[in-house]
């Protein structure tokens, strides 16, 4: 994590619409710097709520948000200075792509030839170069997506704010707008905040990742860390396909333990997250780490599969195994030559290293 | 898809052996849509006869009175032919006399020398009892009838008698027209400006104009912050406050009025509250109604919604991100209202304003009971042409002027803002 200060703290946040519910339950939250923080979670979570009381458009019920060291709690989102992008783009609909963009600058008051040149360069950095005297009406989603993206920056702000910004566009457009903003934050090296529900945009441009749910971050890593290396059972559930097998914590050594599933098989697994012996925990296993028909006594977890059913994905094929009494069981069988095919139907063996399986809460 | 329209450029798609070009195409389409259209037709066609038989029709054919008018020359036949003839300077003939004493015989016989008298009298003021007189002792009338008509009557020599008869005699006249914007048709066919003191009508009309700008200015003053407090109240609080807005909506607008009438008078709750409070005394109280002053009020009042509820649904259209997207850019409450939220609903002030003026320019209710004599509009005068003076020509051509300045002002708008971008909800 880099040593500079963190550009926006969060500091034991609260936020409450009703008075009964709160939203967000105790936020504390850095942001460094140059950073691309994404706030990941489920509709509800409570980090749109994060991003408008960052932005000045939700005042914090309790707590303290700092921006460069300074309480902005009663600063207006007008002198904050932070750019934003929002949803549905919010361009203005009666001015043209150069007057939105502009905007943020005439305000500032600065001078029509500074204006003219910083627009150009705004829109040259989004490829519109010609699209200046078009009105947003005109022109497609992504490129209206790329216009609010100029807009947000075209004033120098420290900070981007960005709530679901590609959430209206079809899959092949998300995927590219996904790089091309990442390639704008790593050339301006601007600090952004990003919120949205799609983990895998979560995974494709962030530095680090703020999990949500029910108004609490979850987890706060790196995209890698958050795959390889959940915390607790909602990560590891909301991040990535992963099978559940649950069980009591029956032996714990260090970082190793050992559970036991309701059929009484054991199954070795490391202990991330679990209480005491006798507590009920979850383990968290990725289909792809599943091994089909280990050497024996190559892996401490072998057991044997019914499967239920294959589904080809070219790269590789997707089964359903019945195992330890579970039909839900995913293995992510490679396409490779050296693997068997299997039928529906077989019993096969598999197995996983204990390294692999993640012993969470409940 | 190009591939295709290559191909079928190249060699004309056939069906049975039926080339299928752009013509044979339309036809089939047309036969294939006519069944649905025949019936969707057949759908509307209740309410197309009702508005043909009850509103185009009669609306034609008052309209057409306002060039149109043989009241004097169905019943005068005879002078009718005559007057053609004449010159509208020299001296009537004896055959005009003669003709005019048979038309009189005919009309006294049948009782419909009052009609002539009133239409000749619209002409030459005065008249009238020279005709009815006349009338009186036709038995004892006969030739040479210029002699004794004369005899009888001195002003029938009078020239002026039978100019007047001359323009009433014209069938289709544009008379009424010239008289609704203060002109005068002489007998000769040439037009004048009215005399001064009976050019009545324009000043009328600029009167309508004026207090339909100024209603319609209120409105928009009254009507912009209850939409905007509408648009953006949650909907339950909203929809109760909306419920406000059109109850008066619902209510009579003669009752309406008349409650206007029991606030504003001399002796009503608003002087009753000003004396209270010592803004004024008792002997000096307000005149607030029986004037302009209370045809703005009560007018303003009753076409409110039709000012709100425009603004209010092109203000529900427009998302709150648009205003927080400006704060986010740098831009102050105030400008950020100006330059962007302002803008936007252009369309509902277009639409309410046009709503509101076109149907104040046409008001007639309100004025009648609380304008008084110089709160009074257009619509009034054609009214009293309609019951009083039974001058319905003059009134058609009243109400076409007025429907011509409405179309002008639509005209105007469609210019200026565009009629496209008029949202009614």
């Amino acid at each position: 994590m880099p040593a500079n200060k963190p550009l926006v703290q969060f500091k034991n946040v609260q936020k409450s619409y009703d008075g009964k519910i709160l939203v967000v339950k105790d936020l504390n939250l850095d942001v460094e710097t140059g950073e691309f923080l994404t706030m990941l979670g489920p509709s509800g979570s409570g980090k749109t709520t994060c991003l408008m009381m960052l932005a000045g458009f939700e005042p914090a019920t309790y707590g303290e948000i700092y921006l460069n060291e300074r309480p902005i709690n009663n600063v207006p989102p007008h002198k904050r200075g932070i750019g934003m992008v929002f949803q549905n783009y919010a361009l203005f609909p009666h001015m043209t792509v150069a007057e939105n963009l502009a905007f943020p600058l005439e305000v500032r008051k600065m001078s029509k030839s500074e204006r003219e040149s910083r627009v150009n360069k705004a829109l040259d950095m989004v490829q519109l170069g010609e699209f200046g005297n078009r009105r947003p009406a005109q022109l497609s989603g992504g490129q209206q997506q790329r216009v609010a993206v100029a807009r947000a920056l075209v004033f120098d702000p420290d900070l981007v704010l960005m709530d679901e910004p590609l959430g209206a566009l079809d899959k092949n457009l998300r995927e590219q707008m996904q790089y091309e903003i990442k390639h704008i934050h790593e050339n301006l090296g601007v600090t952004v905040v990003y919120v949205t529900h799609d983990q895998s945009e979560a995974l494709t441009m962030s530095n680090r990742i703020a999990v949500f749910n029910d108004g609490v971050v979850q987890q706060l890593a790196s995209p890698s860390d958050l795959y390889e290396r959940p915390e607790n059972a909602f990560v590891a559930q909301f991040i990535g396909e992963n099978n559940k097998l649950r069980g009591k914590v029956v032996d714990i050594d260090g970082e190793y333990c050992v559970v036991q599933t309701a059929e009484g098989v054991p199954i070795y697994a490391m202990a991330i997250n679990v209480g005491n012996r006798g507590d009920e925990s979850t383990l968290s296993l990725r289909p792809e780490r599943v091994v089909i028909n280990p050497e024996p006594g190559s892996v401490p977890n072998i057991f044997d599969a019914e499967v239920l059913e294959l589904i080809y994905l070219g790269d590789h094929i997707r089964s359903r195994v019945a195992i330890l009494g579970r039909d839900d069981f995913i293995v992510k069988v490679p396409n490779s030559a050296d693997h068997a095919a299997m039928q529906k139907g077989d019993v096969v063996s598999v197995g996983w290293l204990q390294q692999d399986c993640r012993a969470l809460d409940a | 898809m190009t591939a295709i329209a290559n191909n079928s450029a190249a060699a004309p798609l056939t069906i049975d052996g039926v080339i299928i070009d752009d013509a044979e195409l339309k036809k089939r389409l047309d036969k294939a849509m006519f069944r649905s259209r025949f019936r969707a037709f057949l759908l509307v066609l209740p309410l197309l006869l009702f508005i043909v038989f009850s509103f185009i029709l009669p609306i034609a054919y008052f309209l057409m009175q306002g060039i149109y008018d043989s009241s004097f020359s169905s019943k005068m036949p005879e002078v009718t032919k005559s007057l053609k003839d004449w010159d509208a300077v020299s001296e009537p003939t004896e055959e005009m006399y003669a003709a005019l004493a048979a038309d009189l015989r005919v009309v006294s016989a049948n009782k419909t020398i009052g009609r002539v008298a009133t239409r000749v009298n619209r002409e030459f003021p005065g008249s009238r009892s020279l005709f009815t007189s006349t009338g009186r002792s036709i038995s004892k009338l006969e030739a040479p009838y210029k002699e004794s008509l004369v005899k009888k009557k001195k002003k029938w020599a009078d020239i002026r008698v039978w100019q007047g008869m001359k323009t009433a005699s014209r069938t289709w006249t544009p008379g009424y027209y010239a008289a609704a914007v203060d002109l005068k048709l002489n007998a000769d066919g040439s037009i004048d400006q009215q005399v001064e003191k009976r050019r009545i009508h324009i000043k009328l009309f600029l009167r309508t104009l004026k207090i339909s700008f100024l209603v319609t200015l209120f409105c928009v003053v009254l009507g912009y912050p209850i939409a905007f407090l509408l648009a953006t109240l949650p909907v339950r609080t909203s929809n109760l406050l909306l419920i406000l807005v059109l109850l008066p909506f619902w209510t009579s607008i003669l009752v309406r009025t008349t409650a206007w009438i029991a606030m504003l008078q001399s002796q009503g709750v608003v002087n009753d509250l000003l004396v209270y409070f010592g803004v004024t005394d008792d002997g000096s109280r307000y005149s607030l109604i029986y004037n302009q002053l209370g045809t703005l009020i009560a007018m303003t009042h009753i076409l409110l919604p039709f000012m709100v509820l425009p603004l209010y649904s092109v203000m529900k259209g427009i998302p709150p991100s648009y205003m927080r997207a400006a704060k986010s850019l740098g831009a102050t409450n105030w400008t950020a209202f100006w330059r962007v939220y302002a803008p936007q609903t252009i369309p509902g002030i277009g639409a309410g304003g046009i709503l509101v003026f076109i149907v104040a320019i046409g008001y007639y209710i309100t004025p009648a009971l609380v304008g008084g004599q110089e709160g009074s509009m257009i619509s009034n005068f054609i009214d009293s042409h309609m019951r009083q003076t039974l001058n319905w020509n003059l009134a058609a051509a009243l109400g076409g002027v007025l429907l011509f300045v409405v179309l002008i002002f639509y005209w105007l708008y469609d210019r200026i803002v565009g009629i496209d971008n008029m949202k009614l909800g």
